[in-house]
């Protein structure tokens, strides 16, 4: 086995382990730290496929900007969640089930599959390829991203704005 | 070299737990993490598809970017539209907020 195969299983361990926190942990606060772990390793496997760039920026916009926004919000809506309540629904072993299950044929399918791959080396400067390819190729939807950024923007600020009397 | 299913599985592994907090929380905020964890397994295929099947084609990368700011736009809604229920109806359980059952 050699050394990435291990890396990899330790981030996959460690996102796998972040992950299950995040929805099992009874304190909501908690669970954001155990997603933040998740994150993090996620951009660990990131950096594994060389995508680089793209883990600085899942760094960035979920360990940086989403954890506190969510914290925010817990922290703005806390008071209605008091210990004792049950954190999941009521349904939640039908849930486990149809989880376990989608896994399950995720799994088989994923195992017995067979894809195409090819190994090639990265070849030169990913991040100025990837910079090229979003005003080039990829330019009328990196422009409705960013129509889409700025709607999203406005309607949240719209939305959870006090209504003045 | 690692093989292109470990991706796969641990992506589809992610993507369960997701779906698991998705459907068991009560909370309205941890539905939502629920979702970005959903997305983000979505993120891990994208790229690693690209890297073994398609390498130096940046399609995966792109995607991932426009993906990103998808997943973005959806919290920053998605907990304002928590915000504006809890101040309304003083609950963010997902239970209690059937103001449209028929």
């Amino acid at each position: 086995m050699s050394l990435t195969q291990i890396v990899f299983i330790i981030l996959a361990g460690l996102a796998l382990l972040g992950a299950v926190g995040m929805v099992a942990l009874r304190n909501l606060v908690h669970t954001v730290l155990s997603m933040v772990l998740a994150f993090l390793a996620v951009a660990g496997v990131f950096v594994l496929l060389d995508a680089g760039f793209l883990a600085m920026v899942q760094i960035l916009i979920y360990v940086g900007a989403l954890a506190i926004l969510i914290l925010f919000a817990i922290m703005l809506t806390r008071d209605m969640m008091d210990r004792k309540a049950h954190v999941n629904a009521a349904q939640w072993p039908l849930a486990l089930v149809v989880a376990a299950a989608l896994f399950a044929l995720l799994g088989v399918l994923l195992v017995g599959a067979s894809w195409p791959t090819v190994t090639a080396a990265i070849s030169g400067d990913q991040v100025v390829a990837l910079g090229e390819a979003l005003v080039g190729p990829y330019a009328l939807p990196f422009e409705a991203a960013s129509v889409l950024l700025l709607a999203a923007l406005i309607g949240a600020i719209v939305i959870a704005r006090e209504a003045r009397a | 070299m690692i093989p292109l299913t470990w991706y796969l599985v641990l992506a589809a592994a992610l993507f369960c737990i997701g779906l698991y907090g998705v459907l068991a929380r009560r909370n309205a905020i941890g539905l939502l993490m629920g979702i970005e964890l959903m997305l983000n397994a979505a993120n891990i295929n994208l790229l690693a598809f690209e890297r073994y099947v398609a390498p130096n084609s940046l399609v995966g990368q792109a995607f991932v970017v426009f993906n990103i700011t998808v997943a973005a736009a959806e919290a920053a809604v998605g907990l304002a539209l928590i915000i504006a229920i809890y101040r309304s109806r003083d609950t963010v359980a997902v239970e209690d907020i059937d103001l449209l059952r028929g």
